[in-house]
């Protein structure tokens, strides 16, 4: 039975005991001499743990009485989690060799925040899911106070944890009043106890609270005032690591608990989901507009993408969810894109974040602004490219789950996004003359740069066949 | 007799005084993180509570794992606090504004 569960659990395993043994190398030879070398190990551990989730297969499993679940979403899920950890991991290494930051620590703390995303995208129990969120914070709040001597990243650090502590004990007096309610931790066991017209007061208190910690881990307003704090003040990598996997993880965890758990009263949950999504939208969208800081601009940017997601899991349904997992694999992709020219934006040598400094780049790196230019309009939901047909994808399961009110004021809000994002295109393309960027870019940047915007162009065809995978994994998740 | 919405109710003031304790003071960061120490120990209040309640160890084994992993936040936040000491010279609450937000 112990060896059943396991092999289950292998591609956790397995780079857990990387990062063990990362750990022991790194400490053994000191001073950081092995970082580079166990970063780039660490991009294929996590590549090859993709690959084996992704073409494994098989039946959905359960492992350890149920508190592990192995199922066709949560193997998407992982993959998605899995596959940009690696990209971040492969674009920041140049990045931190330059700004003195590439200690061996890093790669490791990415690894293990990893697993606990695993753990919580395979939670079957609110023990699993509280044991994995907080493997995941854990190490995230140490990474964004990453640079020691930096007055803005300690202080990103600090009000990250603060926050993330603050709603981790908001989730877990949810699952306190959940379990004394229900009677027990296990999804299927509260799903059992949990049924239309005999959800008790207790459990409608627990469920909401758990909704909030969830809330506050995907950013989602009102419980997003960390982001763009955490955004700009963490050093670029660890930025770019925070908007793309964690974020992956959380949304699919928001999933499981709401479905697994809760499935059988969605109409108490998805009105107050409903409503996260249309605050985040407008919110991410207004707020977006004065920022002249990149890092803080795609923090905005990020809480509206999660108010769409969000609007996928309002939805509900098979086609919601998998709405949903489309829109975060875009949102996804998308931002790794981002991220690499964000990484790569430097003058004289020193990291610029300033909008203005973007400023006529199209005049000196055509290929590259271009590549820009894709990748905003994909932000923004501009028809041609696949950003377009992630939003399409959640308004349509809105409008099909008789939201029809929530799919206008989605259009509304992506309206008024787009504004900031065409303004970095303006600014490249019509700006006005001032302090050129450098236009270096070392090669891991710009694959993912280039690639990541061929994608956008490229997927509209068919998405990459990914519609089927996600269809499946809905299903696993709705019965 | 004690029963068990009196522990609920101890629990449920515990967790209000922990959350007030985060957004009213104005003071220090150690506080806060005192506040939520207290948040976790109103979590494991109730769930012991239940757990007798119910006839049921899952509640207490629930508890053993949120012990743990509050010691382990409750060192790593006095790290990061310990690091922003050092460039910041102060760890006054109202200090916390390098960032507008």
């Amino acid at each position: 039975m112990t060896y059943a569960d396991f092999s289950i659990i292998l591609p956790e395993f397995s780079i857990l005991v990387f990062a063990m043994v990362a750990l022991l190398v790194g400490v053994w030879t000191g001073k950081d001499a092995r970082a580079t070398l166990i970063l780039w190990l660490s991009v294929a551990v996590l590549v090859l743990a993709a690959a084996s989730l992704a073409f494994g297969g098989g039946p959905a499993r359960t492992a350890f009485q149920g508190m592990f679940v192995d199922d066709a979403f949560a193997r998407f899920g992982k993959v998605m989690a899995l596959l940009s950890a690696a990209a971040v991991l492969a674009m920041s290494a140049d990045y931190l060799v330059r700004r003195g930051l590439m200690r061996f620590e890093y790669p490791i703390l990415v690894l293990l925040a990893v697993v606990g995303m695993m753990m919580m995208i395979s939670a079957g129990d609110l023990m699993a899911l509280y044991m994995g969120l907080e493997l995941q914070s854990l190490a995230l709040y140490v990474m964004a106070a990453m640079r020691r001597d930096s007055v803005k990243s300690t202080e990103a650090g600090l009000k990250y944890y603060v926050l993330g502590a603050l709603s981790s004990g908001i989730l877990l007096y949810g699952a306190s009043l959940v379990y004394g309610f229900a009677g027990t931790t296990s999804f299927a066991g509260i799903l059992g106890v949990a049924q239309e017209g005999h959800l008790s007061l207790g459990l409608l208190f627990g469920l909401v609270f758990l909704i909030t910690g969830m809330a506050f881990k995907i950013s989602a307003v009102p419980f997003h005032m960390w982001a763009p704090d955490v955004y700009e003040g963490s050093p670029t990598p660890v930025t770019a690591f925070f908007a793309t996997a964690p974020k992956v993880a959380a949304m699919m965890l928001f999933a499981r608990l709401v479905y697994d758990a809760f499935g059988g009263v969605v109409s108490d949950w998805s009105q107050i989901v409903a409503l996260l999504a249309v605050t985040s939208m407008f919110l991410g969208a207004v707020a977006a507009i004065g920022q002249t800081n990149i890092k803080r601009l795609m923090a905005y940017s990020s809480i509206a993408h999660m108010g769409y997601a969000l609007i996928g899991l309002a939805s509900g349904g098979v086609q919601g969810v998998q709405s949903m997992l489309l829109y975060m694999a875009i949102y996804v992709t998308m931002n790794v894109g981002t991220f690499a020219f964000i990484l790569s934006m430097e003058r004289d040598g020193s990291p610029v974040t300033d909008i203005a400094s973007l400023n006529l780049y199209a005049r000196r790196a055509p290929l590259k602004a271009l590549a820009v230019l894709v990748l905003m309009f994909s932000l923004a939901g501009v028809p041609p490219m696949l950003g377009f047909f992630a939003k399409f994808a959640v308004l349509a399961a809105a409008v099909n789950a008789g939201m029809d009110w929530l799919a206008v004021l989605g259009v509304i809000a992506s309206v008024i996004g787009a504004f900031y994002y065409l303004r970095i295109v303006y600014y490249m393309y019509f700006g006005t003359e001032g302090d050129a960027l450098d236009t270096r870019m070392p090669a891991p940047q710009w694959l993912l740069l280039m690639g990541t915007a061929l994608v956008m162009v490229l997927g509209i065809a068919n998405l990459f066949g990914l519609e089927a995978p996600a269809l499946a994994a809905a299903q696993a998740l709705v019965q | 007799m004690i029963g068990l919405t009196h522990y609920l109710g101890v629990a449920a003031a515990l967790f209000v005084i922990g959350i007030f304790g985060i957004f009213v003071n104005r003071k220090n960061v150690i506080v806060i993180m005192m506040s939520i120490e207290l948040m976790l120990l109103a979590v494991n209040i109730n769930l012991v509570a239940f757990s007798a309640f119910l006839n049921d160890l899952v509640g207490q084994v629930f508890t053993m794992f949120i012990l743990t992993v509050g010691a382990a936040e409750a060192a790593i936040g006095l790290a990061i606090l310990v690091v922003f000491f050092r460039t910041r010279g102060t760890i006054e609450v109202e200090d916390v504004n390098v960032m507008k937000g």
